[in-house]
């Protein structure tokens, strides 16, 4: 710490006062202290993460033509109805009736909807004779290593993601859902590597199918 | 023997490269800081695995809390004056020059748009203390699509982000969206948080 002389005395003998040698060293200890005091606040108060967004494109509203709509085959959709609870309630079409098959309950873990779109999806491939699902990380790995530049990246992974044969998913949620199933779903998407799906309004049949589903449990 | 004489060393260390540390660190970081604008309202947002960072310019945020209210906000003073005079002229509501300089520089808001005079008029500590009630978006008084048009008027590049509570129900959410729709605005960002859990 900073010291104090104690005064020397004086002049004992008469003579001149002497100049006492002063150190010209600083004590910077004080100082130091300030500095990581403020260094403390300031590491505290900033974020660092800046908020990420996730962009949604959805249709435009006006009324489209019939013969303008895509036709999707029954085969190929899933339609995912979110409700309470944080519960996946989901449905294929049946091909040959056109009726929904009986709903699943499940939800948003590991091995619930995400298992489900990526098995679906790799088995609509795979009939298909299209087996590159799996070069998607390769791309990514590659523009990590500046092997392929970001445009061949995505044009790449676009090609694969939009494939017309790929599952499409249809998303309903019901009003019990909550705005975080919805970016879960949507979340789910991007981690299947889904290309194709849209947000729909659900209808009554679905939230009967809901009802009917939750009561058989 | 003679005794081996230890030189007495001073215990005092220098701090002059520790200072040089400290004070660069704290640069560092003031620097880098940037001071959140207090909001009327604390939204948890949703966590996703979306890497795309929000842009800083030309957007406009939307924030759903988790009871429902809707706020507004437009990036940039300038849009924002522009902004509040469009919408007096669209309500025949007349706005003076401290008024509109008042909503230039406040964040977020939530009233309709007849309490706005009333909000413009208090402090900003004062305005944090109120619970404001939040921008109707209904289909009978839907003020949150003239918000939206009048801003795409004043600045045609910028872009929806929608900021909602993990625990907003659907509806609302639902009702924005449409609300969004309505307005010719068809593509949109949802504003998450970034998780981290990996994914094979």
């Amino acid at each position: 710490m900073a010291e104090i002389e104690g005064g020397g005395g004086g002049h004992k003998k008469g003579g001149k006062p002497k100049g006492k040698k002063l150190s010209t060293r600083v004590d910077f200890t004080p100082m130091v202290d300030l500095g990581f005091l403020l260094i403390t606040f300031f590491m505290l108060t900033t974020s660092m993460n800046k908020p990420k967004t996730m962009e949604i494109n959805m249709p435009v509203k006006d009324k489209v033509e019939e013969v303008d709509k895509t036709k999707v085959k029954a085969s190929q959709a899933i339609t995912v109805l979110l409700t309470e609870n944080d519960k996946i309630v989901y449905y294929f079409i049946n091909e040959k009736t056109g009726e929904p098959e009986t709903p699943i309950i499940t939800d948003f873990s590991k091995s619930g909807i995400r298992s489900t779109l990526l098995t679906k999806n790799r088995e609509l491939l795979a009939a298909k004779g299209f087996n590159n699902l799996d070069s998607i990380p390769i791309y990514k790995e590659m523009y990590r290593l500046n092997q392929i530049d970001e445009a061949t990246m995505r044009a790449n992974i676009s090609a694969i993601k939009n494939n017309k044969d790929a599952l499409i998913v249809v998303i309903k949620a019901d009003d019990k859902a909550k705005y975080k199933n919805l970016v879960d779903i949507l979340d789910e998407m991007l981690i299947c590597n889904i290309g194709r799906y849209a947000i729909v309004d659900i209808t009554d049949i679905e939230r009967d199918l809901i009802k009917t589903a939750m009561a058989v449990k | 023997m003679p005794k081996v004489k230890v030189p007495r060393k001073s215990t005092s260390v220098d701090m002059t490269a520790m200072t040089d540390v400290a004070f660069l660190l704290l640069t560092f970081f003031m620097l880098a800081t940037q001071f959140k604008p207090d909001e009327p309202v604390t939204v948890n947002a949703p966590s996703s695995i979306a890497e795309v960072p929000l842009p800083d310019i030309d957007i406009m945020t939307i924030t759903i809390a988790g009871d429902g209210r809707v706020f507004f906000d437009l990036e940039g003073q300038q849009y924002k004056e522009e902004l509040i005079k469009k919408m007096a002229a669209l309500k025949q509501v007349s706005f003076s020059p401290e008024e509109i300089k008042s909503f230039s520089l406040m964040s977020s808001f939530g009233v309709p748009f007849g309490q706005l005079k009333a909000l413009l008029a208090l402090k900003t500590e004062e305005r944090a203390k109120i619970q404001q009630k939040g921008i109707p978006a209904d289909s009978l008084n839907n003020e949150l699509a003239d918000w939206i048009w009048q801003s795409r008027l004043v600045n045609n590049n910028v872009r929806v982000a929608i900021k909602g509570d993990q625990e907003t129900s659907y509806p609302i959410v639902k009702q924005v969206i449409a609300t969004l729709q309505d307005k010719k605005v068809n593509r949109f960002n949802f504003i998450t948080n970034l998780n981290t859990e990996p994914v094979e």
